[in-house]
């Protein structure tokens, strides 16, 4: 049989996804770790007494810390494959993809296992953060002259 | 490539299975089970190792035989050099074959066990495989920890250790036939979609070995495919159909659909899948029914996809395989 005609048979047999209601979770859960942020930035802006840029900074690392801790206490995993990009797309997601792999490369030892393995997933996230960085600020000094 | 043997019995077999397995509804049917992933070791992998060896030791104890009585074993996994089964054999001094073929592992032991029985050089062989949930998913996908979304074609790799005994010892089950498979390409892509890789290896070893033989589906009371889980079984059945002509509905499962209770266990979503998912359900319910006489003739048709991360990522299609045993009351 031609590759085609199995695609055919193959896509006949395919559970439809759902995509609407996985776009609505993740909309509801990203939206709500927004809040969740915007609250700790005022929360810290107003007690510390510091600017709203100090408190954001602090507010990130609350989040980086909180999906580290409970990425580690094991059941941040199932809220992700819960809420999808909810959590995935925010800084939590970031934090759980490092956690997770430093987890599990620790029987490796500290060099060949967590050092070489913990950006197995975020190591593309920093690398083309870094690019596309590079490339913003060059088409911001173009357009705008700095 | 089908051949017929004469000699070639089952003596016994052993199943090791994980929490999730012992949570489905086949849990009558281990031998031993274990509560945590961990399964009293330090890592994934030698949790896995640990498995395979409680088995081999379970089927020794079961069948009564000292480790010199075993003329050799051959034993593969899905891990890297296949660890598992070498750091697992390595603790009984039998002479080792290791083999490789993904999820079709526990067949081609088989296959290769009763052809040397029956080539009258050697008495008795253990086949054997394992495989672990988290150990596959650190080698091949993510690490166990981070919770990638899954689609619903994805399946679940099971847990444990299983080992079948052949020997040239006549008992009530017999090693009737078996055909090797060829490896198979029909353009899939897909690691999340394994059945729909695996379905056209399962058809076409399944529609050789008809022909072969000079036989029909229905010669078989039972015809049963690896780990194709709910949609490679949907799709076996209607490629088998339009391609072959050959109709298997009537008598035909999916081990990948029978381990998991699929209503409850979420988790596993199209089914279970690994070379231990298939051993698990033919040498604990299957053998099992065949000792009562409640099936007579089953067709094991243990299917594997020869997937690679790396090639995947080199954008080449994933090559699958399935070997075929059937197993006859005598």
């Amino acid at each position: 049989m031609e590759k085609k005609q199995y695609k055919k048979i193959v896509d006949k047999h395919k559970p439809t996804e759902t995509r609407a209601q996985n776009a609505f979770i993740a909309f509801v859960t990203g939206g709500l770790v927004g809040v969740i942020g915007q609250l700790m930035t005022e929360f810290y802006s107003s007690y510390f007494e510091i600017s709203t840029k100090d408190a954001s900074t602090f507010m990130l690392v609350t989040l980086i810390f909180v999906a580290s801790l409970l990425t580690a206490l094991g059941f941040f995993d199932k809220w992700v494959t819960f809420c999808k990009c909810g959590l995935i797309i925010p800084i939590t997601g970031f934090a759980h993809s490092m956690t997770s792999a430093g987890i599990e490369y620790k029987k490796e030892g500290p060099i060949y296992g967590v050092g070489s393995n913990i950006f197995k997933l975020a190591g593309s996230v920093i690398l083309y953060g870094v690019v596309s960085a590079w490339f913003f600020g060059l088409l911001r000094l173009i357009i705008m002259g700095g | 490539m089908t051949y017929k043997y004469d000699n070639v019995y089952v003596e016994n077999t052993s199943t090791v299975a994980g929490p999730y397995e012992a949570k489905g509804p086949l849990y009558k049917y281990f031998d031993k089970t274990f509560d945590e992933l961990y399964n009293g070791e330090k890592s994934w992998e030698l949790a896995e190792a640990k498995s395979l060896e409680d088995s081999i030791s379970i089927l020794l104890k079961k069948s009564k035989h000292k480790k010199t009585d075993i003329d050799c074993i051959i034993s593969g996994d899905l891990m890297n050099q296949i660890t598992s089964s070498c750091y697992s054999s390595q603790k009984f001094d039998f002479p080792f074959l290791g083999i490789y073929s993904a999820c079709a592992t526990s067949c081609e032991g088989i296959i290769l066990g009763s052809t040397m029985i029956d080539s009258k050089k050697v008495n008795r062989v253990i086949a054997a495989t394992s495989s672990h949930n988290m150990s596959s998913e650190k080698q091949f996908r993510n690490p166990t920890e981070y919770g990638a979304p899954k689609p619903k074609t994805a399946t679940f790799t099971a847990t444990g250790g299983a080992s079948i005994l052949l020997s040239n010892v006549k008992s009530d089950i017999k090693v009737e036939s078996s055909t090797i498979g060829r490896i198979i390409d029909l353009g899939q892509t897909d690691p999340l979609h394994m059945g729909a890789v695996m379905a056209p290896a399962a058809a076409d070893t399944i529609s050789r070995h008809l022909k072969d033989l000079n036989r029909t589906p229905d010669y078989y009371d039972l015809i049963l495919t690896g780990d194709l889980g709910t949609y490679g079984k949907e799709i076996l059945i209607d490629y088998l159909k339009t391609e072959f002509n050959i109709d298997i509905s009537a008598n035909y499962n999916d081990c990948g659909t029978m381990l998991y209770d699929l209503d409850n266990q979420k988790e596993v979503l199209a089914g279970g899948s690994g070379p231990v998912c298939s051993a698990l359900v033919n040498y604990g319910l299957i053998y099992n029914k065949l000792k009562k006489k409640e099936v007579k003739k089953v067709l094991l048709v243990t299917t594997g996809a020869l997937f690679s991360p790396t090639m995947v990522y080199q954008h080449e299609n994933i090559l699958s395989i399935a070997h075929a045993v059937s197993l006859e009351v005598i």
